[in-house]
């Protein structure tokens, strides 16, 4: 039996040689069990050793692996390319975010922003090992536990058309961040993240488009987290001068 | 114990950058406030004035101009009146507004005339209701 081919088109840059990004198609073998990913590494193993991506652990926990596969964001690894046969596909870097070179993207900006929401922790008082550790129930627990599944894969980016337009928005993934330990009930940084959520950068860039929630693969719904702290926002506006500081809930 | 070092310093340059607070919650909560309207009241609101008492469901007298004219100059019809036109307002134009996107409209001088244009309508639309309410009350 021959084996199975399909056309794998993908987006090559190289910001040392090339003027702008171009198309190189290849024509990869493949079973109904080979991902994407596994597509792009025969292509490096076997046809182009200069292809550059990034991948770690082909599991759906790493988030490196995040590309645009025919125009939506979507892990590589647990894409598979049976899916798109008889079809193509055409791979790409993830939209909104600068290439560094060929499918792998600069990940500055969120990880600066992801710093900027004070992503650990911050309890009132700290607790010494003897005073044993802080305890939560479950219900607390479920008020942030899916928030907390954030891979960092950027999907989310890709997918907000807001953050491509002015990217000074701080975005889906690190507002679900913010949210995540804003909504921690051993944490008291909420006062220190306020300032964030109630700029024009914060909430307010977001227009509800919901896409971000739609290409997640954690089921985050980092739109939901944008829109609760549209409502807490508001809350603090009103009630600042009546409540303490961070307190609106 | 020793104290645990606790990270609190701001780590970054964006983090460091000076925020301002959004003036957005003010047409956020009046957007938030006219869809409860527009989702609860307007359709009763539009099934009774647009269809019921044009088709003098259920008898012709019920919306006579003497008595939609005692329910608007009475305190808790103005209210309810002021509340649907001007709420529905902010929500419809909020929505118009942000739906220059859309069109490809989205920054620019452009942008701040539409944005002008719509919150302009929706207080013109407050203010005027208002006004002719009170003063048929
Ligand atoms: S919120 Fe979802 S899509 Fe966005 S970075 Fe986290 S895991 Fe990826
Ligand atoms: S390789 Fe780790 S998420 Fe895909």
């Amino acid at each position: 039996m021959t084996q199975k081919t399909i056309d794998i088109e993908v987006l090559r840059y190289n910001p040392e040689k090339d003027y702008k990004p171009s198309y190189q198609t290849f024509e990869v073998p493949f079973a109904d069990e080979t991902s994407v990913l596994q597509g792009l590494q025969y292509i490096k193993d076997q046809l182009d050793g200069s292809l550059t991506f990034r991948w770690s652990c082909r599991m759906e926990i790493c988030g490196s692996c995040g590309m645009m596969i025919n125009g939506v964001p979507n892990l590589t690894c647990s894409s598979f390319l049976r899916d798109y046969y008889p079809g193509k596909l055409r791979i790409e870097p993830l939209s909104h975010l600068p290439i560094e070179r060929d499918l792998a993207v600069d990940q500055t900006d969120f990880l600066q922003k992801l710093e900027s929401i004070h992503p650990y922790i911050i309890p009132k008082e700290n607790q010494s090992v003897e005073e044993g550790p802080f305890k939560q129930t479950p219900a607390q627990r479920e008020r942030f536990y899916q928030y907390s599944e954030c891979i960092n894969c950027l999907l989310c980016y890709a997918a907000c058309p807001q953050y491509g337009l002015d990217s000074d928005f701080l975005g889906p993934a690190a507002m679900a961040l913010l949210h995540r330990y804003n909504s921690d009930s051993r944490d008291d940084g909420k006062a220190e993240r306020m300032p964030i959520v109630n700029a024009q950068e914060g909430v307010w860039a977001c227009t509800l488009v919901g896409y971000c929630s739609e290409v997640c693969p954690k089921g985050v719904d980092p739109a939901s987290a944008v829109n609760r702290n549209k409502v807490n926002s508001t809350l603090d506006y009103f009630f600042r001068f009546m409540a303490p500081k961070g307190a609106a809930e | 114990m020793a104290e645990q070092s606790m990270p609190n310093q701001s780590l970054n340059q964006s983090s460091q950058r000076s925020l301002k607070r959004s003036n957005e919650p003010v047409f956020w909560a009046l957007f938030g406030a006219g869809g409860v309207v527009a989702a609860f009241l307007l359709p009763a609101v539009i099934l009774i004035t647009g269809l019921a008492a044009p088709l003098g469901i259920p008898s012709p007298e019920l919306f006579s101009y003497e008595r939609a004219s005692a329910f608007a100059s009475s305190w808790a019809g103005a209210l309810f009146l002021f509340i649907v036109i001007s709420l529905s307002l902010w929500h419809g134009l909020h929505r118009v507004y942000h739906s220059s996107h859309e069109l490809g409209i989205h920054r620019g001088p452009l942008l701040s005339v539409i944005r002008l244009v719509c919150y302009g309508t929706a207080l013109g639309g407050t203010v005027l209701s208002a006004y002719w309410l009170i003063a048929a009350l």
